[in-house]
């Protein structure tokens, strides 16, 4: 856990967290490894973590009929991944894979949901720093919508 | 080309005939006013007879007529449709042809049009000076225009001296007239009073020089230069319109997303005209062609403007696709960009894309309303984008 | 800088060489075919092709400045003239006009880290440019090239950015806009990878080509990495029928893209970047 607490804390996500709720999220903390290839979540299920990710790569993918998995993003070492736990119906919209081997950080959303409910001040400073890591994510995605590398006759 | 003459001559009115005659016997083609289709053109002239004798020009914001005076004045107008580009800068060029045979082709440029010697009779002080201009953009660069370097060294430039500014003219404004200062092989005023009609005449050049020793003439006498001078200062009086260019490049670019760029799209229609009638404007287009073979192609220059909507196409779309962006394109390269590019300003006041514009579009007022209405924008900020 | 023979007349090349780099985009070689034995230019310059008779492009030179005996372009089949081009074969001529325009300053920037940033067929007019800094790679510092393309699909010059990839004095980062299950790089566009890199703003040098707006992002990106406005160049790309400065049409406010550019410093550009319809 000692371990588990230094690493975490050096974690940009954290940055300027009150010791005591630091204390709390690692306490919800554990750590994960995953082959390569191994999912992590599936899509529908329900959401009760996220992941902050320490080495590797997970690919967040949708299965179509006709192409197969489309991969729409892919994290990497230092990257959270997964804000479902924060959002109703708490289910995950995506499928996450590991594509080689990875090592993160799981944090129990389910637990730490009810913490907030009851301390909105922790709830305010997650949800904060989740608002970053959405649009963060949300740019990136917009961005690769415009498609800037098509040809429009 | 800039050796001085200060001593100016007079030369009487049948000198204009023995000037156009005697370029022709040098084998060179005489270029001048004549009246066509109900405006003063410039075109061939054989005698001094095919000048707009008696003709005057009025000129409006989107409206030009010819109006008879019934008097012997050869030059009483100010400026047509045409420029001398035409003739410098000709509308359509072959470039070269080529001859694909099996999997070769070559290009042939022997046999291209000929490059005759220029004599451009009736050059406005204006003109002259948007000659000076193109000079900088076709030859004076790293690349240059070699046809257009031939014809330009060629041309002997006869100016004339302003006499009837028309109503759009703002050359005083642009330091381009109504007197020509240089740049010129010859240059005449023309007057015209109760009791005679005569040119006082000056050369320019060592080569104005020895043309106008062929030509009849004598020293003025009496109050002929100071006639002479008369006619400059009364045009100067009578230019109407004025035009301040300090700072405008500032202006136009800093107010470069300017809501008022929105109001001018209102009216304009793109129709090219504007940088059809500028002496300055140079912007070209290359069309390649061939038979039905596809064997043998031409490569054809003809004059292109930035008003059309494919000017600024690369694949995926027309850079400048609204009207807005075209028009204050054109403005803002001729009066800002073109100093940056070229040194001078691209306008010399001739005021031609006023009269010539179907609804009217002035320059100066735009240029003035945006300067007026200035509000410079922020910088960009370093993080976002506009 | 060499000057063109004759800069308005296009000279007969010889293709040797056509090569599918993916479903729409292509490289010609091509040799002299008129007596002259070589192509002298330099990184960042770009030809005007002719196809007979039907018009001509202006194409970034994408091949080796240290071997100019053969000129080579990547081209997108995206029109009359790119589609005629794409169907040419070996002995087949083309008509070259070039080289004309400026140039990345691959020997100004010796002695500083370089981060060459590639969108699409951006790698292309790029190319010049790492092979030349791969001749004196011990000239430069640290030297990241980061590549971003639409799909693992539209990956240009796979086994030279392998084989790069593969170097320990380069580090190479790929990324695709989107990808099938299979894929193992990353996703994103590629100004996400520079906050992967590590950048010492006061010895850095980047070059940019790609799409506008991905080049306009990315500088941003730099920018908040603090590298100088000097220091950073784009390549430009507007309409041109002459490729000489004479014909108007590529005008990007004062700048001649033919004359003053393709290679802009960011700092030149930079306020016109953001506007509209410029």
């Amino acid at each position: 856990m000692e371990n588990l607490e230094r690493i975490l804390s050096e974690h940009p996500f954290v940055k300027g967290l009150e010791p005591r709720y630091l204390e709390l999220v690692v306490g919800c903390a554990a750590n994960t490894l995953f082959k390569e290839g191994e999912y992590l979540f599936h899509e529908g299920e329900e959401a009760n973590n996220f992941y902050i990710i320490r080495h590797g790569k997970v690919a967040v993918e949708l299965y179509t009929p006709e192409r197969g998995a489309v991969i729409i993003d892919a994290l990497e070492e230092g990257d959270i991944l997964g804000w479902s736990w924060l959002i109703p119906p708490y289910h995950w919209h995506f499928d996450g894979r590991a594509i080689e081997q990875t090592r993160a950080i799981a944090l129990d959303g389910k637990c730490l949901r009810g913490k907030c409910e009851k301390d909105h001040d922790l709830g305010y400073e997650l949800l904060k720093r989740f608002a970053n890591v959405m649009e963060d994510r949300l740019e990136s995605t917009r961005m690769r919508l415009l498609d800037v590398y098509s040809v429009r006759a | 080309m800039k050796e001085q003459s200060t001593q100016k001559y007079f030369l009487d009115a049948a000198s204009i005939d023995a000037i156009i005659q005697t370029s022709m016997a040098d084998g060179c083609t005489v270029v001048g006013p004549v009246v066509r289709d109900g405006a003063i053109v410039y075109d061939t002239v054989k005698t001094a007879s095919d000048l707009p004798i008696g003709w005057r020009d009025e000129q409006k914001a989107k409206s030009y007529r010819l109006v008879r005076n019934d008097d012997k004045a050869m030059f009483a107008y100010a400026v047509g449709p045409h420029s001398w580009k035409r003739f410098l800068f000709p509308p359509t060029q072959r470039i070269f042809r080529s001859q694909r045979t099996g999997k070769k082709f070559e290009i042939n440029t022997n046999g291209e049009q000929s490059t005759p010697h220029y004599v451009f009779l009736g050059v406005r002080p204006c003109e002259v000076a948007a000659m000076a201009i193109q000079d900088r953009v076709l030859s004076g660069g790293a690349y240059i225009d070699d046809r257009y370097k031939t014809l330009r060294e060629r041309a002997f430039i006869i100016a004339v001296n302003c006499g009837h500014p028309a109503g759009m003219c703002f050359c005083a404004s642009m330091g381009t007239g109504p007197e020509v200062k240089n740049g010129f092989d010859i240059a005449l005023t023309e007057v015209l009073d109760e009791k005679a009609h005569f040119f006082a005449a000056e050369a320019g050049t060592v080569r104005g020089e020895q043309f106008l020793a062929r030509i009849p003439h004598r020293p003025l006498e009496n109050d002929e230069a100071e006639k002479a001078r008369q006619v400059v200062a009364q045009s100067r009086k009578r230019i109407a319109k004025s035009f301040d260019p300090a700072n405008i490049k500032e202006v136009l670019y800093e107010n470069f997303e300017h809501p008022y760029w929105d109001e001018v799209a209102k009216r304009c229609i793109s129709c090219a005209n504007c940088t059809l009638v500028c002496p300055t404007c140079f912007c070209t287009t290359v069309e390649d062609v061939t038979d039905l073979t596809g064997d043998n192609a031409e490569r054809w220059r003809r004059w292109d403007s930035c008003f059309t909507l494919d000017f600024s196409y690369i694949h995926g779309g027309t850079i400048r696709s609204s009207v807005r962006s075209r028009y204050r394109q054109w403005i803002t390269h001729k009066l800002a960009s073109w100093i940056d590019q070229f040194g001078t300003s691209g306008c010399v006041g001739c005021g031609r894309c006023i009269t010539w514009c179907p609804v009217g579009i002035d320059i100066t007022e735009e240029a003035l309303t945006v300067r007026n209405q200035s509000s410079p924008q922020r910088k960009p900020q370093e993080q976002g984008v506009a | 800088m060499t000057v063109a023979l004759n800069p308005m007349i296009p000279e007969p090349f010889r293709v040797q060489h056509i090569r599918r780099e993916t479903h729409d985009t292509f490289t010609l070689e091509l040799r002299p075919d008129n007596g002259r034995i070589d192509f002298p230019f330099a990184p960042g310059q770009f030809n005007m092709l002719y196809a007979h008779g039907i018009g001509e492009v202006p194409i970034s030179i994408s091949g080796d400045p240290g071997v100019p005996e053969t000129l080579t372009h990547t081209l997108r089949s995206v029109g009359a003239v790119t589609g005629s081009l794409s169907g040419l074969k070996k002995g087949d001529r083309v008509g070259v006009r070039g080289p004309f325009g400026s140039t990345w300053p691959a020997d100004a920037s010796m002695g500083n880290d370089l981060i060459i940033i590639a969108g699409g067929i951006g790698l292309a007019p790029l190319r010049p440019l790492i092979y030349r800094m791969l001749q004196e790679r011990d000239r430069y510092g640290r030297v990241a090239i980061l590549y971003g393309t639409r799909s693992p699909n539209d990956i240009l010059y796979r086994d030279e950015l392998e084989a790069w990839r593969a170097r320990f004095d380069l580090d190479v980062s790929i990324t695709v806009d989107q990808a099938l299950s299979g894929w193992r790089g990353s996703i994103g566009v590629v100004s996400t990878l520079i906050g992967r890199i590590h950048i010492e703003s006061t010895r850095t040098v980047a070059f940019l080509c790609g799409p506008e707006v991905m080049m306009r992002f990315t500088a941003v990106e730099l920018r908040k990495h603090d590298v100088p406005t000097d220091r950073i160049f784009l390549s430009m790309e507007r309409n041109m029928k002459c490729g000489i400065g004479l014909c108007g049409h590529c005008q990007y406010g004062p700048a001649f893209v033919c004359k003053d550019g393709p290679v802009f410093p960011y700092g030149r550009i930079q306020s016109w970047l953001s506007r509209r319809e410029v």
